[in-house]
């Protein structure tokens, strides 16, 4: 278990080691930050003294070197536009993204699970093939027209729900949430839904397929044989065969929503780290995005290895061990 | 003294209206008490449908549409699906052909073992140990308590039905049928495990129907065999007799087509052909194009059970019991 967290953290620096030069290198290409953000009365002899301070007057080489040296005692850098610590950008906003996404999964499993198993119990009934119908919609249409539709339905012609922002905020261990709040609740609906369109239709659909291979199998038979209730059958002995392709499936999707929640965050208006993200890349604010990639793919390895424990507590045939990475 | 399985005129079909096909066809089965039935066919004959038939877990496209199925004084068929579950494990209980599918390869020994226990028994979590430990032993498993936290791929093929076997007498059913349970283990496994099977049965005065396409295990292990032809039991009657002066021609071929029934050397004796689809079911006879005896009768009608004399029922309409002339 040791060598194998051990394998995977030499992985994910190599990984890190590599994005970092890509992005680094990738921006210098692009252009001059300073171009960007200055204001048009600075002069030539300011433009040049605020390149002398974010120190971009420096052969890009040297400037990555710097940027290691830092990495290496832990500094990120600061952002270029907002002149803090980047780092403490992403902290002040990830929680945002964090709940939305965490809600986005919730809402995924507690909707998708059971329309799933009923449309793999009852595959030839209607009701099957509308879920089925309605899956593949959720898998096919953009989020970001899902997202424009709801606002028109909910928020204009309706009412109900309101369409920006994300509402009352109560503090719970330091941390700002939504969802303890009516009023967060409310806010929190609609961009959560939108961003767990997609995860729904994958559960969905794994659901139902896993379902209707498990059910054939020998030992559901067996269980049955032995007046095993269909309860017990269906939850537990069939579930937690069902759960494996679940479980890594959004596992490696959770990652790719937290991440890439910028579309829904945009349309929402949600003060999450994807709004953040897309600034920062507009205006060029290279330690920004540089430390918001290193976060995402520290946060990716941490999933992946989060996955890889669960996957081996619901397969005893999966064993963490010297072979398995 | 009645017996504990009594099938008459069992007949399931698969699909429905012009697609229906008749799978097993008037099948006729009696178990007493303590009494080991085999019943042998090639693939597709039914005899595994005629077991899942018995014990209501036939596939979704299947079901069960004439005849009865008595278990002591209940007639199975009449049961609701509730009612039905509480028969199943607790008074028939079922042994499978694989024992690597069989157990649910995500939950430990302890756990399947459990959930059938209680399926039909409120016990405390300390009488279910000892209950379970008690069964496993008695299915000649070493270590027991260390076996019951195993998971199911820690333990052997010839384990893993020792498991299921144990698991199907956990309530002491009337009844157990098993459906090739030896047919994927190792020749020396496969002796251990019927002669397990044996014991058990006579011990306890279960009735047990082995569904096989081993005659030798049939020789070994059975009271008496039905042997089975495209959904219909062609033959039935004490093991002794049938296996020794077979009645009706496909049991004489299926005899003859044993390498050790042969004399060394010679070449194997087989039936010609094929077993008809049951799409495609012949007005007479079913096995009549593969037989050496066929008359014009064969091919138009078809032949009903009848006594040989010599103890055993068979659908024939020139059994090999009468002499060779009488074949117009």
């Amino acid at each position: 278990m040791a060598e194998f967290i051990l394998r995977r953290i030499l992985q994910a620096m190599l990984v890190l080691f590599v994005m970092t030069v890509l992005v680094f290198f990738g921006i210098h290409v692009i252009g001059n930050p300073v171009d960007l953000f200055a204001s048009s009365e600075c002069t030539k002899a300011c433009l040049d003294e605020i390149m002398v301070n974010l120190g971009l007057d420096r052969p890009v080489w040297q400037q990555y070197l710097i940027f290691l040296g830092n990495l290496a005692e832990g500094d990120l850098g600061r952002s270029f536009t907002h002149g803090v610590p980047a780092m403490s950008l992403i902290w002040e906003r990830f929680p945002a993204t964090l709940e939305l996404a965490v809600a986005a999964l919730v809402l995924a499993l507690v909707i998708g699970l059971p329309l799933g198993f009923y449309a793999g119990l009852r595959p030839d009934s209607w009701i099957s093939k509308a879920i089925m119908g309605l899956s593949m919609i959720g898998f096919s249409v953009p989020i970001f027209w899902i997202g424009l539709i709801m606002i028109l339905t909910f928020s204009v012609k309706l009412g109900w729900l309101p369409a920006i922002g994300r509402g009352d905020l109560v503090t719970v261990f330091g941390v700002r949430v939504s969802f303890l709040t009516l009023d967060g609740l409310r806010h929190l609906a609609m961009p959560a839904f939108t961003l767990s369109l997609l995860m729904m239709s994958m559960v969905i659909r794994l659901t139902r397929a896993g379902l209707r291979e498990v059910m054939t199998s020998d030992y559901i038979r067996f269980a049955r044989a032995n007046g095993v209730p269909e309860y017990r059958v269906l939850g537990w002995h069939a579930m937690k065969n069902l759960l494996i392709p679940i479980v890594t499936v959004l596992g490696m999707e959770f990652g790719g929503v937290i991440a890439f929640a910028v579309v829904t965050e945009s349309i929402f208006s949600w003060p999450g780290v994807g709004k953040m993200l897309i600034d920062a890349i507009s205006v060029l604010d290279r330690p920004l995005i540089v430390a918001y990639l290193i976060f995402v793919v520290t946060m990716f390895v941490l999933l992946n290895l989060v996955i890889d424990i669960l996957y081996s507590l619901l397969d005893p045939r999966v064993r963490l061990g010297a072979g398995a990475a | 003294m009645a017996p504990v399985l009594s099938v008459r005129g069992l007949t399931t079909v698969f699909g429905s209206g012009t697609q229906e096909l008749r799978a097993l066809d008037g099948v006729d089965l009696t178990v007493h008490a303590g009494e080991i039935v085999a019943l042998v066919g090639e693939s597709g004959s039914g005899k595994s449908l005629t077991g899942f038939s018995i014990n209501g877990l036939l596939p979704g496209v299947a079901r069960v549409t004439g005849g009865s199925i008595r278990l002591g004084e209940v007639d199975l068929r009449t049961l609701s699906a509730r009612e039905m579950r509480q028969v199943r494990g607790s008074r028939v209980g079922m042994i499978f052909q694989d024992p690597m599918m069989t157990l649910n390869p995500v939950l430990r020994v302890e756990t399947q073992m459990r959930d059938a226990l209680r399926a039909h028994s409120t016990l405390s979590r300390q009488e279910v140990r000892t209950r379970l430990i008690a069964a496993l032993a008695e299915v000649g498993i070493a270590a027991p308590e260390q076996r019951l936290r195993a998971w199911p791929h820690e333990l052997s093929g010839g384990m893993r039905q020792r498991v299921a076997i144990a698991t199907a007498l956990l309530h002491s059913p009337e009844l157990i049928i098993a459906d090739e349970p030896t047919t994927a283990l190792d020749v020396t496994i496969q002796g251990q495990i019927l002669a397990l099977a044996q014991r058990l049965c006579r011990e306890r005065g279960t009735a047990l129907v082995w569904i096989t396409h081993d005659l030798a295990v049939v020789a070994g292990i059975a009271d008496r065999v039905s042997v089975m032809y495209a959904g219909r039991v062609v033959e039935e009657g004490p093991v002794d007799a049938v296996l020794d002066t077979p009645a009706h021609p496909y049991t004489r071929g299926l005899i003859d087509s044993v390498a050790a029934s042969q004399p060394k050397g010679a070449r194997l004796p087989m039936i010609p052909g094929r077993m008809p689809l049951l799409s495609d079911l012949p007005q007479g006879c079913a096995f009549a194009a593969r037989c050496p005896r066929r008359s014009p009768l064969c091919e138009t009608t078809r032949p009903e059970p009848h006594p040989t004399g010599a103890g055993q029922t068979v659908r024939c309409h020139h059994p090999l019991t009468e002499p060779a002339g009488a074949v117009a």
